[in-house]
């Protein structure tokens, strides 16, 4: 699977789980507004690092937050081994 | 300036001056402080709440903060009730405190049997402004339990608002604002920042989004802005970041860690940021503007400071004048130790110069701000008829700080074939955790091990961070 299908999957798995409903997932689709709260993408973080064995969160300390789901495909798309 | 001996929180706001000017705005009302000169949120019935015991349980931040200028000092106490904690322990909070009367803002509360019930509303009605009262009031504050039962902190206006001081007189008042709810111990501190030191103050609200919320402080002109590194994480994660041009930063309730330090740092290169240390027991401990994650160890070797902080077994310790003054009808559990230091729990590290938090004794696991008794989470996962055992334990996380996953062993441990069994047990446990816990507290991850370690004590081995 490749890395961005692997992201969309987990956003999806999460709002299902968490009971939220998920914006259409483009890539300008800010993540405060894609439905999901902090504690939900907190689990996709957590979930990812456990797919992809990365955490770019706290690999690379002078990245941007990233503000829309395009950004942060492309944060893990840099960030994976 | 903090409250001379026996002044209320009403004197306090009156003596900071220039009323008129000053405002608590709210993200569907406003009021200003001048208002409340002639004007009551309490619908003129203030005297029906002398001397009582008074639950404020308003849904809005503003009738709340409303409702505590005008009965600080007129009531015997005031039990904050935050929006989020669940209805159902409305009635033991109730009976701890000896609640004999409510403040809501809401046409039907479950009063349950208290006799008087208030209505605290943000449009005032007319009415004399003798706020001024014999009573020293307790404040108390609610933090979580282990068995998810509230402890109740009690402070007075004295102890929460030891740690503002009038040095920093501002040439331009303080527009202030704070992510906390105002509820919680880091939220009031604002709220009280704001209303002692002669400045206003946005008020944020649970029904708002992130971005909703900078655009409104922004268009406020908010110089002073408060909130945990996940608050600030998600700020960050917002288009709207760049809506405020705050003078000052802070950052409380978590550890703040270099990276989230480094990234506020770098969305305000103006901005004095500060990361404060501060519990609802053991109050303000010290703030740092540095930018650097810990704090240094001279802090604890300050002559004459006014808090005093030492490290013993592992775990931070502050006296002040700062600290709550116990706990309410807990069973006897002392707040401060004999020489009246509190313990804050939290585990300390000295490299070099410098103390680092490494996690929390006893493993308690901060989820954003909001603290998990691994020992709650343990006790509904164990309830799974075919659970022998369980261990939760905490996470890092980059955008809440933590999050809570459990280690599980399973009575009979079905073999490597079982696949389908082992997902369908993860299911039932997830399940009953989200039935009996809040959100934050149910485990993001389920591992089934083979066993646990087990310490000569009998118990379940935790490790810090």
């Amino acid at each position: 699977m490749s890395v961005r299908a692997s992201v969309l999957a987990q956003f999806e798995r999460v709002a299902q789980e968490q009971k939220k409903t998920l914006a259409p997932l483009t890539d300008d689709l800010v993540l405060l507004e894609s439905g999901l709260d902090s504690l939900c993408l907190a689990i996709i973080v957590a979930q990812l690092e456990d797919a992809l064995g990365v955490d770019p969160f706290s690999a690379a300390e002078d990245a941007e937050f990233p503000v829309t789901l395009g950004d942060f495909i492309e944060l893990y798309e840099h960030a994976a081994p | 300036m903090p409250p001379r001996d026996g002044r209320s929180l009403w004197d306090a706001v009156r003596a900071a001056g220039a009323l008129a000017e000053r405002a608590l705005w709210g993200a569907e009302a406003s009021v200003r402080l001048g208002e409340l000169v002639g004007g009551s949120s309490l619908g003129g019935r203030l005297e029906e709440l002398r001397g009582r015991s008074v639950l404020v349980a308003t849904r809005d931040q503003l009738t709340a903060a409303l409702a505590l200028i005008e009965l600080d000092g007129v009531a015997r106490r005031l039990v904050l009730y935050p929006p989020d904690l669940p209805r159902k322990v409305a009635p033991f909070v109730m009976a701890t405190a000896a609640v004999d009367a409510v403040v809501s803002d809401r046409a039907a509360l479950e009063a349950g049997s208290v006799g008087t019930v208030v209505t605290c509303s943000a449009r005032l009605a007319p009415a004399d402004s003798a706020r001024t009262g014999p009573h020293h009031t307790e404040w108390i504050l609610l933090t979580s339990g282990t068995t998810g039962v509230p402890k109740l902190v009690v402070h007075t206006l004295a102890s929460l608002a030891g740690a503002i001081n009038g040095d920093r007189v501002q040439t331009v008042p303080a527009v202030w604002s704070t992510f906390y709810d105002i509820r919680r111990y880091g939220g009031l501190q604002i709220l009280l920042r704001a209303l002692l030191g002669g400045g206003s103050l946005v008020l944020s609200s649970a029904a708002e989004s992130t971005g909703d919320f900078l655009i409104r402080a922004g268009a406020r002109g908010v110089t002073h802005i408060s909130g945990t590194p996940s608050h600030w994480r998600r700020a960050l994660m917002s288009p709207s970041a760049h809506r405020i041009v705050p003078h000052y930063v802070r950052l409380s309730g978590e550890i703040a860690d270099q990276a989230i330090l480094d990234h506020v740092r770098a969305c305000y290169p103006g901005a004095r940021i500060a990361h404060a240390f501060a519990s609802t027991e053991a109050g303000v401990g010290f703030a740092v503007e540095d930018g650097l994650a810990g704090f240094p160890a001279s802090l604890l070797t300050q002559r004459g400071a006014e808090v005093e902080l030492k490290v013993e077994e592992g775990s931070l310790r502050i006296r002040s004048a700062r600290t709550a003054i116990r706990y309410l009808g807990s069973s006897g559990e002392p707040l401060a130790d004999r020489d009246g230091f509190v313990d804050t729990g939290d585990i300390v590290e000295l490299r070099g110069a410098r103390y680092h938090f490494v996690g929390r004794r006893g493993g308690i696991i901060n989820v954003g701000g909001l603290k998990v008794h691994p020992e709650e989470v343990e006790a509904v996962i164990n309830g799974h008829p075919q659970v022998q055992m369980s261990v939760v334990r905490t996470r890092k996380n980059a955008i809440t700080g933590a999050l809570v996953v459990a280690d599980v062993v399973l009575r009979t441990a079905p073999d490597s074939a079982e696949t389908g069994r082992v997902a369908e047990l993860e299911r039932e446990i997830l399940q009953r955790c989200r039935d009996a816990l809040s959100r934050h507290k149910v485990p993001a991850a389920i591992r089934f091990v083979r066993f646990l370690g087990v310490a000569g004590t009998g118990k379940v081995v935790r490790q810090h961070a």
